[in-house]
């Protein structure tokens, strides 16, 4: 993302010639009417933006239990996370479904956007059908996939049966859940990410493509060499936003447990926002669920932190 | 330009694009459209039967699941998110884009940080505890505010008013006389009329969408329509041709606005894409 500054045109001194019964007026629209129209939206960032970030702080230092009573933990609740294995399962699975969704999603979103830069018929038509996912309703999705994995009377597992596969028992299993979780991610995101990977290519100055043709270079050399490269910064925004939709995954996970924050039987898929909402809001362990959220948040800069300097590097300077 | 003509590779690769997008939202419609026993059945049907009118109806009057106030609730709440959202990001991405002032490149940048922070899940536990102390919990309110705060909109609207109102024209404008709000309403409300619909059409989909919140905040007796999703799922978790009828319904809005304006939620998450 980059902040492109304005042309700044030259003001002019039209003001001098106002009558001056106006002056007061003008002047006030001009000093403060720029900070009047941009203070609603600072407004709501005080009271939902700020106000809860400061409070999340305030109240991970806090013990509160299900009587009512409060008692001042200090970084109690942070350690005693550090050392709970529950929440490093969430953690676990979390990075896992992330990957598992994140890798495949981006090298398919990649050469999807690629084929969808050529020239085709219905090109409009086509490239909605790909943003469809987006428009669905998502926890609608969720229950189609969960019934889709379903262990009896799952079309994948019937299809997977054509190959002599036994049924597999998605829900009950880690790897399993965590790889129909992902499907449902990437079913969601591909098209999306395809769609914006396919709005930086189109920046991509063709001349690159026929010097390099002359060249003799092949279409997938001019994939590697040309597109992946030019397309770093749009490479950069999408992988940033899949690190933070991906680490604060809920809807999936949740609907595949039929709505329940536990993940699984044992916790299998349970991700580290559905452990913040089980500690805050079904065992109302406030002081936990915030210290959670506070390394929720760690976690995210890590990832993001992680994921940028590794997108960074592709097709980067050698 | 021959590197530009697809070859039956990619073809046969959008082919498969196109078919898996659409899979999902067709075995939606099969199932909602048989009954119970077919649902079950191996092999499974591929065709829509005709049960759907039926299937629908039995949603609606499902008590437990409220699933018409749920529909009605999620479009209020993604309604007034949308408007407040539009005019709100509408108004402060003028002022970013066409006027000048101190400090305003410092509070763009916040505005660019807020929107790298997950406060819908961050500020979870601060937000419950302020609608309990509020009354407010299960309540629509509870569900709108929080929302309202929408950092992306302002960066939207700020990139795009600045391509499409030219400073010149602002400046022009201001020399006839007209105040600042009049310049608004008159000169940049009409050229920005685009990049308001991508926002808001975005922001009614992601509103439509929510989940996290609703399901903390809200009670199965106000539900929004993912909320009323979630009771069916869990009270009637075998019955799937109930199930896939409220899913259907519960896309329904979406999928028709999508048809509505699928050029301008293409063309602007293209154009946002570039510019962002």
């Amino acid at each position: 993302m980059s902040l492109d500054t304005l042309p700044r045109a030259a003001r002019s001194n039209h003001r001098r010639s106002r009558p001056p019964g106006r002056r007061w007026r003008s002047r006030f629209d001009v000093k403060a009417m720029p900070y009047a129209l941009v203070s609603p939206y600072f407004l709501l960032f005080a009271a939902f933006g700020l106000f809860p970030l400061a409070f999340t702080l305030y109240y991970s230092l806090y013990d509160y239990d299900l009587a009512g009573t409060t008692e001042w933990a200090g970084l109690g609740n942070y350690t005693a996370l550090l050392g709970d294995e529950d929440f490093w399962r969430a953690v676990i699975n979390t990075v896992g479904i992330f990957v598992l969704a994140t890798v495949p999603q981006m090298l398919l979103a990649l050469f999807l956007a690629n084929a969808l830069n050529k020239r085709f018929k219905f090109r409009l038509a086509i490239r909605m059908s790909v943003l469809l996912p987006l428009v669905t309703s998502v926890v609608a999705v969720a229950v189609v996939f969960t019934q889709l994995f379903a262990r009896d009377w799952g079309l994948v597992n019937w299809i997977l049966s054509w190959f002599g596969i036994d049924a597999f028992n998605w829900r009950a299993e880690r790897i399993p859940s965590w790889i129909a979780i992902a499907t449902m991610v990437d079913w969601r995101w591909t098209g999306y990410n395809a769609i914006i990977f396919l709005a930086g290519m189109q920046t991509i100055p063709r001349d690159l493509y026929e010097a390099a043709a002359i060249d003799g270079a092949s279409r997938r050399r001019q994939f590697w060499q040309i597109t992946l490269p030019m397309l770093r910064p749009t490479l950069i925004f999408v992988v940033l936003n899949s690190t933070i939709g991906g680490l604060t995954l809920f809807s999936e996970p949740t609907t595949f447990y039929n709505g329940n924050v536990d993940g699984g039987s044992q916790g299998q898929f349970q991700t580290v926002a559905m452990f913040i909402v089980k500690q805050g809001f079904r065992e109302f362990d406030y002081g936990y669920a915030a210290a959670a959220a506070w390394l929720l948040f760690l976690l995210i800069l890590i990832g993001a932190a992680i994921n940028f300097l590794f997108v960074r590097r592709i097709g980067g300077t050698k | 330009m021959t590197n530009w003509s697809p070859t039956v590779f990619t073809r046969v690769m959008l082919a498969l694009a196109v078919l898996l997008s659409a899979f999902p939202l067709y075995w939606m419609l099969v199932i909602a459209s048989r009954t119970n026993a077919d649902a079950v059945s191996v092999p499974p049907p591929f065709l829509p039967g005709g049960n759907l009118g039926d299937n629908i109806i039995a949603v609606l009057n499902n008590e437990d699941a409220k699933f018409l106030l749920g529909l009605t609730n999620s479009f209020i709440v993604a309604a007034t998110v949308t408007v407040s959202v539009v005019i709100i990001s509408t108004l402060a991405g003028f002022s970013f884009a066409n006027l000048q002032f101190k400090g305003r490149n410092a509070l763009l940048v916040l505005v660019l940080l807020t929107m790298a922070v997950p406060l819908q899940q961050m500020g979870v536990v601060p937000l419950y505890r302020l609608m309990v102390s509020l009354e407010w919990t299960g309540t629509l309110k509870a569900v709108i505010l929080p929302y309202l705060l929408n950092g992306f909109g302002v960066f939207l609207m700020t990139q795009y008013t600045r391509q499409a109102v030219p400073m010149e024209l602002v400046e022009a404008a201001r020399v006839d006389g007209a105040a600042t709000l009049r310049i608004w309403w008159n000169v940049v409300l009409p050229a920005v009329r685009p990049g308001m619909a991508v926002l808001g059409i975005n922001t009614f989909m992601l509103m439509w969408n929510d989940f996290m919140w609703p399901l903390i905040v809200l009670t199965p007796d106000n539900p929004t329509v993912q909320i009323a999703i979630t009771s069916l799922n869990a009270r009637f978790s075998t019955n799937y041709t109930l199930i896939f009828a409220g899913t259907a319904l519960s896309i329904i809005p979406l999928v028709a606005v999508f048809i509505a304006f699928g050029r301008q939620i293409v063309g602007g998450l293209m154009e946002g894409a570039v510019k962002a």
